[in-house]
């Protein structure tokens, strides 16, 4: 049951993008199609799962046994930068279908905040193995519900007539996401 | 090394031309994140600043050493290595600071901003050019961060770096997330207006 809140309240309550701020250069610049958005989320979710259960490992089982945990910014940020070469190397080889559909996307993860962000706040909050899963795949199917909600609305508001010039491209996307954050908030009293 | 650019213009075009924040909108996270209040931005502004001046001095002189395949990853080493120093000293020094901040001195390391100037500036300039750079646009970043700050701060909670201006109550929903979007949409969409009465 204690997961199961876990899981509702980091994809609805306190969404990593709307609500936490993280992830919004990817949120911002890779919103402008849904197909694109959902690629784009899919690739996070497979990213953010593995880079947390091995940043958990390594933080548990190398960085506080040495004593070195002052280390954990350098020692996550080249986990990460090496898991996502791993990821792109390994899909090539096993599933060329899913590399034509995420590969783009994966370079561009290494500097994705969500994920260095998700595997520091794992540690912050004291999570098991389990717990820390649970909380790295609500945060990034949550990053993936607002990309491609923002998106489709985006895809939308591109058609629409009338809009004045100076509020075209970021600053009336912005303020739709503004207004998405503001709906996210509803979800507040949930759990 | 070609050099076009006097040391006035080098700084100055991180504060408005290209300004990291405004005009390039990169960093984002931190702007949104932490500009709840004008103190909070300008010490992101500040950590971010001595990030990348430092960042950018240690490049310029190493960047005959590194080997151009591995360019990117030494970069991101060293960015982090700073970054960490600046979380110690933070972490020792501003304690109540450090802790509103919070995640977002970590995550400095993958501010585009930093590894962007590393990149598109001290991999090609002299080290003198570099930290110039770096000041320009840490200074444009911070800038930037406090206009947010402060309009958010005033609409928020009727207050400017924790001075009262009035007993009221201010409008919540501009400390709260959506807040922050809808004031950065605005101060980009007024920007985009004055632009297109210039030209």
């Amino acid at each position: 049951m204690e997961y199961v809140i876990l899981l509702i309240s980091t994809v609805l309550i306190n969404n990593i993008v709307l609500a936490k701020f993280l992830g919004i250069c990817p949120f911002l610049g890779v919103s402008k199609s849904s197909s694109t958005a959902l690629g784009m989320g899919v690739a996070v979710i497979f990213v953010m799962t593995i880079s947390t259960v091995f940043t958990w490992l390594v933080y548990t089982y190398l960085l506080l046994p040495l004593d070195l945990s002052y280390l954990q910014t350098v020692t996550y940020i080249l986990v990460i930068a090496f898991l996502v070469q791993v990821v792109e190397i390994v899909m090539k080889k096993v599933s060329p279908e899913l590399y034509q559909a995420l590969g783009v996307y994966l370079p561009l993860i290494t500097t994705n905040c969500t994920i260095l962000g998700v595997a520091i706040l794992v540690v912050q909050n004291d999570f098991n193995l389990l717990k820390s899963v649970v909380f790295a795949i609500g945060n990034s199917v949550g990053f993936t519900l607002a990309i491609v909600i923002f998106s489709s609305i985006r895809e939308q508001m591109d058609m629409a007539e009338g809009m004045p010039a100076w509020m075209k491209g970021t600053p009336a996307a912005l303020i739709t996401a503004g207004i998405l954050a503001m709906a996210f908030m509803g979800f507040a009293g949930l759990v | 090394m070609e050099k076009t650019l006097t040391t006035r213009e080098n700084l100055l075009k991180g504060i408005f031309r290209e300004n990291p924040t405004l005009v390039l909108l990169l960093g984002c996270c931190p702007t949104l994140g932490v500009t709840s209040s004008a103190s909070n931005a300008i010490g992101m502004g500040l950590a971010t600043l001595f990030v990348l001046v430092m960042s950018n001095l240690a490049i310029s002189l190493v960047k005959n050493v590194i080997p151009d395949k591995v360019r990117i990853p030494s970069f991101i080493v060293i960015i982090a290595a700073f970054v960490t120093v600046v979380q110690l000293l933070m972490e020792a020094y501003t304690p109540a600071l450090f802790a509103q901040l919070g995640l977002f001195i970590p995550l400095i390391v993958v501010n585009c901003i930093v590894l962007g100037r590393a990149e598109a500036f001290a991999s090609r300039y002299s080290a003198g050019a570099s930290v110039i750079d770096g000041l320009g646009m840490g200074l444009g970043f911070t800038l930037a961060l406090l206009l947010l700050g402060s309009v958010r701060e005033v609409l928020g909670s009727l207050s400017w770096f924790g001075m009262k201006l009035s007993d009221s109550d201010g409008m919540l929903v501009f400390v709260l997330a959506p807040g922050a979007f809808i004031t950065l949409g605005f101060i980009i969409a007024i920007m985009n207006g004055l632009k297109k009465q210039k030209s």
